[in-house]
Parts: C-alpha cells; structure tokens; sequence
C-alpha cells in the first residue's frame, strides 16, 4: 500500500492490514508522522508530536504481532490524545499557559487502557483551553483549522481531535465532552464523535472541568471505528468513584448494518425550530427519512424544557468549573508568577497570569452564582431544573428508543465570528448541552454539506447506557449513505 | 440583573484573580449579559423539585484498605514551580 492508501484506512481498515502483514506498525506509524511533519503546519491538530514514543510504541507492537500475540483488535493503530488527558512523560498543556510545562507524573487510566491495548498515540491536540469553548480559538497556543475549508474553525473544545481524524493526521482520537465537545467538532468536520453515558468511562486522569458533566469518547472516521475504541475506553475503574459498574457489552457488535425495524425514533420540536439553520433542518430531515427506509418508525415529539437547559448547563458547569479551578495555585504544579512576595500575590497573580479571558469569565460567572446571596437563586435552582430536565427525557424515552436532533444549530464558522459576544458562543451549544445535564449518551454522525460544502451533523440521543442502540442506528444510517 | 464594578471586584476577590481596570469593565458588561440569560431559569417554577447533583449518581463506593506505595517525592517535585529537593518553596505565611 502507498502513503496515501494506508491515511485513508480506518481504524478497523489498519487493524485488518497490520493482521494481514500488509503493513507493520511502525510502517503505519511512520507514514503518519511523515503526514503531520507535512501538513500539520496548515492545519494546526497537534500541540505536541511524541515521535519517539510512538515509534518506540509500534516497534514494540510488530513485536507482539509477529509473535502472535497482539493485546487486542486495535494493536499497533495510531491515534491522537485530546491535551487534556494526563499522560505520563508527554507534556499535558489542556492549551493553557498554566500548564504550558505540566509532564504529568502518570497517567489517566484511559491512557492506560489504550496502552494496554497496543494503540500508539502520536502525541497530544489542540482544544479550548480547559476545554471552554466551542471552536478551539481559546487554545493559549494556536488556531486549529477546519481542514474541510482551513477558513473556518474546527468546532471545539475537542477540534484537535476532530481535525487531526478528518485530515487524515491520526487513524482515530479521543475527546472529551462537558456540553458538546466531542460531538460539535466532530459535526464540523465530518467525523464520528461518541459521547458516551456519564459513568461509562473512567475520567480518572483526565483534567476536571465540571465533574457532573465531564465525559470521555471517541472521535472516528466510521460507526465501527467510534465502537472498536469504546470497547477499549468503557468501564468501570476503583480511582474513578463516578464510573459505573455495568458489564461493557462488545459495542462492535451493534455497529453493524441491520434492519431498523421495532425502532422507534423520536423528532423533538423543539430542536428543529426557529436558530436552526435551513440546510442543517432539512438535512437532518433527510435523515429521518433514510431511518424509516431502514424500517424505523419515526414520529415527532415534545422536550418542552429545551430551553432551559443552555441556562442550567452554564450555571451547573461555570459552578463546578470555578471549584475544580481552585486547585491551580501556581505552589505544587503549573504557572507561577515571577512577581510575588506574599502568599496571596502568588496565587492571585499566577491565577490571573495563566489563565486566558474565557476560563476567567466562567470561573466569575461560577464563584457569582456560588457565593453567599446567589446560591439559591443560581446554582440550586440549576439543580432542580436539571431534575426537571432529566425527566423530561425519561418521559420521551418511554416512548422512543432514541432521539434524533441536530447536533448544531450552524456549521463551522469563521475565525472570530463568535468572539466579541460570549453569548452567542454558548448559544451555539443549543442541541448539544442537555445531553450532559441529564447524563444520557448522544452519537454525532455526518448527514450532509450545507451550500458551502461544510458538514452537517445528525445527533443520536439514547437513555442512560444505551449506546449499543445508537451504535445500531448509527451503523445502519452509515450504510444508507454510502448507498445513496 | 445589572452588575456593579464593586460586584465584579468581590468576586474576583473570592476568585483569586486580580484584574486591570479595563478587564472589569469589560466582564462587569459580560456578565450582566451572562446573568441575565442564566435568569432564564428563574421562570421555571421548581417548588418542591428536588435537586439533582449527579444524573447518574452512585452512593457509597467502597473498597477495601489497602497498603500500597504511592508516587515518589522526587516525581512529583518535578512539576513544583520552586522547590528545594524535598518541599515546595512558598514565601514564609507565619511570622
């Protein structure tokens, strides 16, 4: 196989070609080290390249191979690590100057996992910094462009991850989702983005940004791919006290094209009103019709607290943000000021130092609604609308075995569209929060291009641990396309 | 619900962050805006709804003590701005 074959294969595709010998894994490796060395400059994915890690990484994986015991379907495949994943050796910025020099002393268990499963990470990628932000324009270090069109932004705060899969740079990679992260980009650039059900991966390791919220997954070029790398990602794990328990199922099972019939898909008004965009409405649509030619009942349904969860999600995740930040005190790691002769003007100057314009405004935002006077009004009435909220799915879930929505409102945007107005940032995340609030999971499939060529992308939302259902939409969905 | 300088200040203060003039004036003009959308809650009547703090929540996750060896010093001075081989290195806080 030429360079140009061996981008272009999925991961399942490099899985089945390193079985056959076709290629070995450094072979694999070395071609996308060679394809960051010449693109990357354009596209901006990687924070930090660990060459020597990953090369050392796919020798040791040949090795395995040819002795007939590689440690599991993706051994020797080469991935990208969102930057907010602690890494032990590799330099782990979350794009923040506070972290601009952190070498984490381990490892997320995540990291782990994919290490003990042969997968070679090629380094570390772009995000907002610590993962605020939906377009990666808040990274302390660099724009990331949306290699679709490299004039529009990648979506974010995982953009770095959703460039680096759909510019071919890495075979997969992870993200992480508080609101949308993982799901928004992957729309943007016309990847797979898999935000898995709150508990179902272990965030061990993995750099807090609003603990009831945070979750880790996928981003894949295909439904197989996003199913290969949670079978190695889900699970339950003793440092993560919020992981969950439940037996992980083989998801690459469900991620095959089957029948859709005794499915039922719920539409929900609310997400295909006024905000949406024409193209995205009627492509999202479209999709609807495809699942009801795979045998699917589709009908329209109600969330009528929709609204209110872009409120609830930025009380919830500004409060809990604001707490986890707390920790960043320039004394045992990250930034400190060089100016400082008390206690108090350390912290307060190397906080104020190393953190960008949009972590601060939510860590205000956050200590506003948390402090004396507020806390009723904000954060705990945040609390129960949440209740209310989840309710609200519980009630369509008794009817339909998953949603269908659009993932944004809009494609990608241009640079600096967004920036003036933090509010219509966050406006942005409109299909995309309640997911986290009420804890479910939600699969982010391409359904289309706008007048301008950029991806459109349909949201799956499924009840609390149903990702194998999504998985099953998503796959037949993927099929579909592919015929029409 | 429109924010004062003096608002923005104290909770930068409780925040630890120190900011210029024009940064408080730019923020105290956000978070008016930020407030005001988040307000958007207060037409939700919650009475009696009970808070939920996790969607998912687990109660206690218990496992067994256990003695087991935990990272090194030397590692984890590492990453400390100033340190001395042995502690962190913070101006004196007790006189």
């Amino acid at each position: 196989m030429n360079k140009k074959e061996l981008l272009s294969l999925t991961a399942a595709g490099c899985a089945a070609a390193l079985a056959a010998g076709t290629v070995t894994s450094v072979e694999l490796t070395q071609t996308y080290l060679d394809a960051i060395e010449e693109r990357d400059g354009e596209i901006g994915a990687y924070l930090t390249v660990a060459k020597e890690l990953a090369l050392s990484s796919a020798a040791a994986s040949d090795g395995r191979r040819a002795a007939g015991k590689p440690l599991s379907a993706l051994d020797g495949v080469p991935y990208a690590m969102k930057d907010n994943v602690c890494t032990q050796g590799v330099r782990t910025t979350c794009a923040s100057r506070m972290l601009e020099n952190f070498v984490p002393p381990y490892s997320a268990t995540i990291y782990q996992k994919l290490n003990a499963a042969g997968c070679v990470m090629l380094g570390k990628v772009n995000m907002d910094e610590f993962a605020m932000g939906s377009s990666t324009e808040t990274s302390y270090f660099k724009k990331t462009r949306n290699p679709v069109n490299t004039a529009r932004v990648p979506g974010g705060s995982s953009g770095g991850s959703a460039a680096a899969v759909a510019a071919q740079l890495a075979a997969f990679a992870i993200g992480t989702d508080t609101g949308g992260s993982i799901r928004q980009p992957a729309s943007f650039c016309g990847v797979v983005g898999m935000k898995p059900t709150y508990g179902r991966v272990s965030r061990f390791g993995v750099v807090a940004f609003a603990s009831s919220l945070d979750q880790v997954g996928p981003l894949t070029r295909t439904v197989e791919d996003s199913a290969l790398v949670l079978n190695i990602l889900a699970g339950q794990d003793p440092l993560d006290a919020s992981s969950l328990p439940h037996a992980v199922p083989d998801y690459a099972k469900s991620a095959r094209p089957a029948s859709l019939a005794g499915l039922k898909i719920g539409l929900p008004e609310e997400y295909f009103g006024p905000g949406i965009e024409e193209s995205t409405r009627k492509a999202v649509l479209h999709t609807a019709e495809l699942l009801k030619a795979q045998g699917a009942v589709v009908e329209r349904c109600s969330l009528p607290l929709a609204d209110y969860a872009l409120p609830t999600y930025y009380i919830i995740s500004s409060a809990e943000a604001c707490s986890n930040l707390g920790r960043y005190d320039g004394i045992k790691y990250g930034h400190r000021t060089k100016e400082a002769r008390t206690l108090d003007e350390i912290v307060t100057r190397s906080r104020s130092e190393g953190f960008g314009d949009e972590v601060k405004r939510r860590i205000l935002l956050g200590t506003f609604t948390l402090s004396s006077g507020y806390y009723d009004a904000y954060y705990k009435k945040a609390q129960q609308a949440r209740t209310l909220i989840m309710q609200d799915y519980a009630k369509a879930f008794e009817q339909f075995d998953c949603l269908l929505t659009p993932v944004s409102p809009c494609t990608a945007w241009e640079f600096g569209r967004m920036s003036d107005d933090p509010l219509e940032m966050y406006a942005a995340d409109i299909c995309t929060v309640s997911v986290n609030v009420a804890g479910l999971c939600a699969l982010s499939l391409p359904c289309g291009a706008d007048e301008q060529g950029l991806p459109i992308g349909a949201q799956l939302i499924g009840r609390p641990l149903a990702e194998e259902t999504l998985y099953r939409v998503g796959a037949a969905l993927e099929a579909a396309r592919k015929e029409a | 619900m429109k924010i004062t300088k003096e608002q923005v200040e104290h909770v930068a203060s409780l925040a630890k962050l120190s900011l210029s003039e024009e940064e408080i004036e730019r923020l105290r003009t956000q978070m008016g805006g930020m407030i005001a959308f988040a307000d958007e809650i207060n037409t939700l009547n919650v009475a009696s709804v009970r808070p939920t703090t996790h969607a998912i929540a687990q109660k206690n996750v218990f496992r067994e003590d256990g003695c087991a060896p935990s990272y090194d010093r030397a590692v984890m001075l590492e990453n400390a701005p100033m340190q001395d081989g042995e502690c962190v290195v913070v101006p004196r806080v007790v006189e």
